[in-house]
């Protein structure tokens, strides 16, 4: 298959961009031209051969850069990784579906060979060759959680599952849209979505809840979220967000195009078989204007969600600023025409 | 609205428990007062009451001593009684009974204090009395803030003016903040007192 991974930056001079190929799979979120909250969740079984369903965790182009940049916001702030005492064995459980998915999926990338509990992994891109012990921490360089997660794009919450209710009691994120897993860590389910608006009110989270805790192994799901980030930023954190803030002041008409980007995050949702906790990969996918209106359906339909979206949702995306001028940008892309239903870009 | 992250105060019960450890600062007093009227007899003889009146009026003080608890202490602060109190709480036999009334901030603070040793928060009975001041934690920073009482306010650590979150971590006893003019530091909002 060979992957060209790309040597790029998602900080400073921002050299991200996708290839037209990767443009092609980018996990368009819209089915429709409008968007309102829903619990949306579909089974994550692999689909489409070239698209990002194709395997059950995507490895593209950007894997080596995204590896990088997560390694620069570890040594800034370590604590961006963490696990209660109690996650250690879903950090292992973690690793192996990760070490194991992976391999399948991408043999001529990723190689598992196990002997008992004797495991040797080799990471061809990224230049790792470890032996180690499954189950005994002191084998690895880090924890479970965090090596295997330095090795794999998106971020990941690790959610124990007691009293009817899912714990956010590990994990690793360094890509989020605005979160603090050092805040949030310890919360059930309601409390770490205490700050999203509308949603509580419709219902969504009750329902939802009642889905993830029924998640059984080997039947992972999936759902689609989205938001708006000006330039190709993974580290949108609240930590950092006194230093990534002035960027939303900075949209003009002329550069729409290649400042602002699309973010989809995949969440997908899999039952970890020794510890019954919950494994939430977070994975975040970014798209310019420029690259997202090669699509002229994408186009069209953007135009139209982002200039329909409920303000109390805009507000909470943080869209506010710079919303007017990217509306009034792309409703020169969108000439009216009806869009053909489903997410392709036609 | 509701805070979804927020605890959910009760009011002050007495339990049925071999011993009795009630904490208080200012107006918390008449919530150990009103749990009086509700007490059995011979409640405040295996009772220990621990008082921050701060700037209350002394009437407190003299109405809790009035229920001639086993043990009174009157604290300056809650920080000058931790060591105190953690002694209280490690040194603790199966029956103690805990007890928190008054402001948030000490509410979250005497929460930490017995987690720290393994006491779970829905086994301490807590009422919220008094100031609505905050406790809140710099998203950026990780400094803690205490008595907030302004929207927004200034970190006292790193300096950054923030918007105090309607968002609340157990674990850290405290309300998110985030800087409320990231977007353009120069624009500065007037700060209002609204956490009376």
């Amino acid at each position: 298959m060979g992957i060209n991974f790309k040597q790029e930056t998602f900080r400073d001079d921002y050299t991200f961009r996708n290839s037209p190929e990767q443009i092609r799979r980018f996990p368009f979120p819209f089915h429709e031209d409008g968007y309102m909250y829903s619990v949306n969740i579909e089974p994550h079984v692999p689909t489409r051969k070239n698209s990002v369903f194709e395997h059950l965790f995507d490895v593209d182009e950007h894997y080596v850069s995204e590896m990088r940049d997560r390694a620069i916001v570890l040594a800034e702030d370590p604590l961006r990784c963490q696990s209660l005492p109690h996650m250690t064995l879903a950090g292992w459980d973690t690793l192996e579906l990760l070490m194991t998915e992976k391999a399948a999926s991408y043999p001529d990338l990723f190689t598992l060979t196990r002997d008992g509990d004797k495991w040797h992994w080799i990471n061809r891109p990224l230049g790792i060759d470890d032996h180690f012990t499954f189950g005994d921490t002191a084998t690895l360089p880090y924890s479970p959680l965090e090596y295997i997660t330095r090795q794999s794009q998106g971020d990941f919450a690790v959610c124990d599952q007691r009293e009817n209710n899912l714990w956010m009691d590990a994990g690793m994120v360094t890509t989020q849209a605005d979160w603090s897993l050092d805040f949030d860590i310890g919360m059930n389910f309601f409390e770490w979505h205490a700050p999203v608006p509308l949603a509580h009110e419709m219902g969504v989270f009750t329902r939802a809840l009642k889905f993830l805790t029924s998640i059984q192994q080997g039947q992972p799901a999936r759902r689609l979220n989205w938001t708006m980030t000006i330039n190709p930023r993974l580290d949108t954190s609240p930590e950092n967000f006194h230093k990534w803030g002035t960027d939303r002041a900075t949209v003009t008409p002329e550069n729409v195009g290649q400042k602002v980007h699309l973010r989809v995050e995949v969440q997908m949702f899999f039952r970890l078989p020794r510890s019954n906790a919950i494994l939430f990969p977070i994975r975040c996918y970014l798209i310019s204007m420029d690259e997202l209106t090669t699509s002229p359906k994408w186009a069209r339909r953007f135009h139209r969600v982002l200039r329909d979206l409920p303000n109390e949702l805009a507000e909470y995306k943080g869209l506010v600023r710079y919303r007017p001028t990217v509306v009034e940008w792309l409703s020169k892309r969108d000439d009216g025409a009806p869009t053909s239903p489903g997410f392709g870009p036609d | 609205m509701t805070i979804k992250s927020r605890p959910v105060y009760g009011t002050l019960t007495p339990q049925a428990g071999t011993s009795h450890l009630l904490i208080a600062d200012a107006e918390g007093a008449a919530a150990i007062l009103d749990l009086a009227k509700k007490a059995p007899a011979g409640f405040f003889a295996s009772a220990e009451i621990m008082y921050f009146p701060g700037s209350e009026d002394r009437h407190h003080v003299d109405a809790l001593k009035a229920l001639a608890p086993q043990k009174f202490y009157e604290g300056p602060s809650f920080a000058a009684a931790l060591p105190r109190l953690r002694q209280i709480l490690e040194e603790a036999h199966m029956g103690l009974r805990l007890y928190v009334a008054g402001t948030e901030v000490l509410i979250s603070q005497v929460e930490l204090a017995a987690n720290a040793v393994g006491v779970d928060h829905r086994a301490i009975q807590a009422e919220h009395r008094g100031s609505l001041a905050r406790r809140v934690q710099c998203v950026h920073c990780k400094g803690i803030t205490e008595n907030v009482t302004t929207q927004p306010y200034t970190c006292s650590h790193c300096g950054l003016l923030l918007l105090v979150r309607d968002h609340y971590s157990r674990r850290i006893g405290a309300f998110q903040g985030v800087c409320i003019n990231a977007e353009d530091p120069t624009e500065i909002p007037e700060k209002e007192e609204i956490f009376r």
